[in-house]
């Protein structure tokens, strides 16, 4: 059970990671905003605190795999990941920039030594790419289950799978989420941001998804909705995806795209811009704001 | 006979009764050898594996075997998070389907990730027949090729498939190879070497080079023998890898022969005529022919009349050569 101390920690975490994604953007002149505000809670969490993963034992065999697949919020990775110790703040500056690990779609090769399993961009390739994942930690253990002894074991991990509410317009995602399903995938957790926007306007304009939750169950999957700024909701979802063993699960984690700057927020209009300077500075005077003077329940 | 055949092939070649199996044959026999000796081989299908020759696999190692369903992309996919988790995926399919419906995936989660999936495309060129031109994958080699990371195989019998899967499973990196349909003949036996990235001669002459891939590598031997009766040595090359190019044993060949005839069941355009045309234009000038399909989709006939229809046979790899020839200063 984590505790109302880590919990307003890792608020404050959330805060510093959405003021670094306002700098990167404006750095990179390019890149999007909405998105990666809006899942700043569930990165911290899941990095901080869910995953199987830390700059210590980067690269080891049986780390939790995590897969972006809507890789354009990465700057909510790449500040995430800077924050938890896996390089410099300061590199964030680079997002973007000739030469840079942080491309504007992350890549697995670019940064080698990142926990970056792959590239994205192309909606829907995460999802697949997961299942494949989950798969082979299910291999390994199978083999694990039957090894000679003296052997030592193979290694086994847990998928997470970031998906979007957007790309799950893609065939292919429903592809992934039907084989996934057939093989009762419980090595497998995929959270979904469901933040209602997608660049051309509100997704149930744009392509309706609803009745999202009973879509997935139809897939034989395990659902749990959460408010997807709660960290205590986002770790308890996690823990219990973990303990379910009959199916993968989904996390629909409500958020509000944008979250933290009024002006962004709940507008599909910043699914794709940067910030300019003024807004640039008047979003971090609020992050600021609301870092220093608003109390956490938690506190 | 001043020029021979190359002593590792089939000595029964130009045989009217050759012996026949068709290139897929290869790939099946060669999965189940990987299986014994290699835990960590996947094989997925989309609903054919039967006809991707994937089935004694199956049988045989169930847990390594995943089964996608009708769903290109999806299985394409999978076998990149398969492979970037340290296993060695094979992708089976039929060549218009893959890499024909998942070139995104292919090129993204595949080459972009640089990913160690192999990719297996049955059912590649005219010689698909009845099925139609939906069916014959005829320009599975031009999007491959362009791909960086991707090697392109295109072996020319069961013999050369089997060696090929073995090769291409011990490469590390992405991999695609086509097969055909058909019972092909036999032109490699198991002392024919093979090498991804070196092409073979499978005939030495000093007149003229045609340089082949796939099956129709025994047209183009067919048609080397007709043009000795007419005092004319054709240097015939296996050039089975498309990608990485072999440069130097062409060029080799075409500086000694002064001119070159490319032969493939494969739209002319990007496929063997495209990494010929690039090879040359870059090192070595030269008059240059295509046997292949010229800019057309196929239709449906037996395998046999659609070759005569669109020109693949050896009498008009025979009519290349001469024009090529013709054009040498």
């Amino acid at each position: 059970m984590i505790t109302d101390k880590r919990i307003a920690e890792l608020e404050k975490t959330a805060n510093q990671i959405r003021q670094d994604i306002i700098e990167m953007l404006l750095m990179a002149k390019s890149g999007h905003s909405a998105g990666p505000l809006g899942m700043a809670d569930v990165f911290t969490a899941l990095y901080f605190e869910i995953a199987n993963i830390t700059p210590e034992t980067r690269g080891e065999p049986d780390r939790d795999r995590v897969v972006l697949s809507n890789a354009h919020i990465c700057p909510v990775l790449y500040a995430t990941l800077a924050n938890r110790g896996y390089f410099p703040r300061e590199e964030l500056k680079t997002l973007r920039k000739l030469g840079t690990r942080l491309q504007g779609h992350s890549n697995n090769h670019f940064g080698p030594d990142l926990p970056i399993e792959t590239s994205g961009g192309p909606l829907g390739q995460g999802s697949s790419q997961a299942v494949g994942m989950a798969i082979a930690a299910r291999a390994n253990a199978k083999r694990n289950d039957v090894r000679a002894n003296g052997d030592s074991p193979l290694p086994v991990w847990h998928t997470w799978a970031l998906l979007s509410d957007g790309e799950l317009d893609e065939g292919q995602s429903w592809e992934a989420i039907a084989l996934a399903g057939k093989l009762n995938l419980r090595e497998l957790t995929a959270f979904v941001d469901r933040n209602n926007i997608q660049i051309d306007g509100f997704t149930e304009d744009i392509m309706p998804l609803e009745p999202l939750a009973d879509k997935f169950k139809a897939f034989n999957w395990s659902v749990v909705e959460i408010d997807g700024h709660n960290i205590q909701e986002i770790v308890a979802a996690a823990d219990k995806a973990r303990a379910i063993a009959e199916n993968p699960t989904v996390i629909i984690c409500h958020t509000i795209p944008g979250k933290g700057v009024d002006f962004m927020e709940n507008k599909f209009e910043w699914h794709g811009k940067p910030p300019n300077v003024a807004e640039a500075e008047a979003a971090l005077r609020e992050l600021r704001t609301l870092g220093g003077q608003i109390m956490s329940e938690h506190e | 006979m001043k020029y021979m055949l190359n002593p590792t092939l089939n000595p029964q070649i130009y045989a009217a009764d050759v012996e026949k199996i068709p290139t897929r044959n290869g790939y099946g026999d060669a999965l189940v050898e990987l299986g014994e000796k290699n835990p960590d081989i996947f094989v997925l299908t989309g609903d054919l594996a039967e006809s991707t020759r994937v089935l004694a696999f199956q049988k045989k190692f169930p847990q390594q075997f995943v089964e996608c369903g009708v769903a290109e992309q999806n299985m394409m996919g999978v076998a990149a998070g398969l492979a970037l988790a340290g296993k060695i995926p094979f992708v089976s399919s039929y060549a218009v389907f893959v890499p024909g419906r998942c070139w995104d995936q292919l090129r993204v989660s595949v080459c972009y990730s640089n990913s160690n999936v192999k990719i297996a495309g049955a059912h590649s060129g005219i010689s698909v027949g009845p099925d139609g031109a939906t069916h014959q994958a005829l320009e599975d080699i031009a999007i491959t090729r362009v791909l960086p990371n991707l090697t392109v195989v295109v072996p020319c019998d069961a013999e050369e498939t089997r060696k090929c899967t073995h090769a291409v499973a011990e490469k590390v990196g992405p991999c695609y190879f086509r097969f055909a349909r058909e019972k092909t003949p036999v032109i490699t036996t198991k002392e024919t070497p093979f090498e991804i990235g070196k092409a073979l001669v499978g005939r030495e002459g000093k007149d003229a080079t045609i340089a082949a891939c796939g099956p129709l590598l025994h047209e183009a031997l067919l048609a080397a023998r007709e043009l000795e009766k007419e005092g004319v040595e054709v240097e015939v090359l296996n050039c089975h890898t498309l990608k990485p190019f072999d440069v130097e044993t062409l060029v080799a060949s075409v500086k000694k022969t002064g001119c070159c005839v490319t032969v493939e069941e494969h739209q002319i355009t990007g496929g063997l005529y495209g990494a010929v045309a690039e090879c040359l234009g870059r090192n070595l000038p030269a008059p240059l022919e295509a046997v292949g399909m010229p800019d057309h989709f196929g239709e449906s006939g037996e395998p046999d009349e659609l070759l005569e229809k669109y020109g693949m046979k050896a009498k008009h790899i025979v009519a290349a050569v001469k024009k090529a020839m013709g054009r040498k200063k």
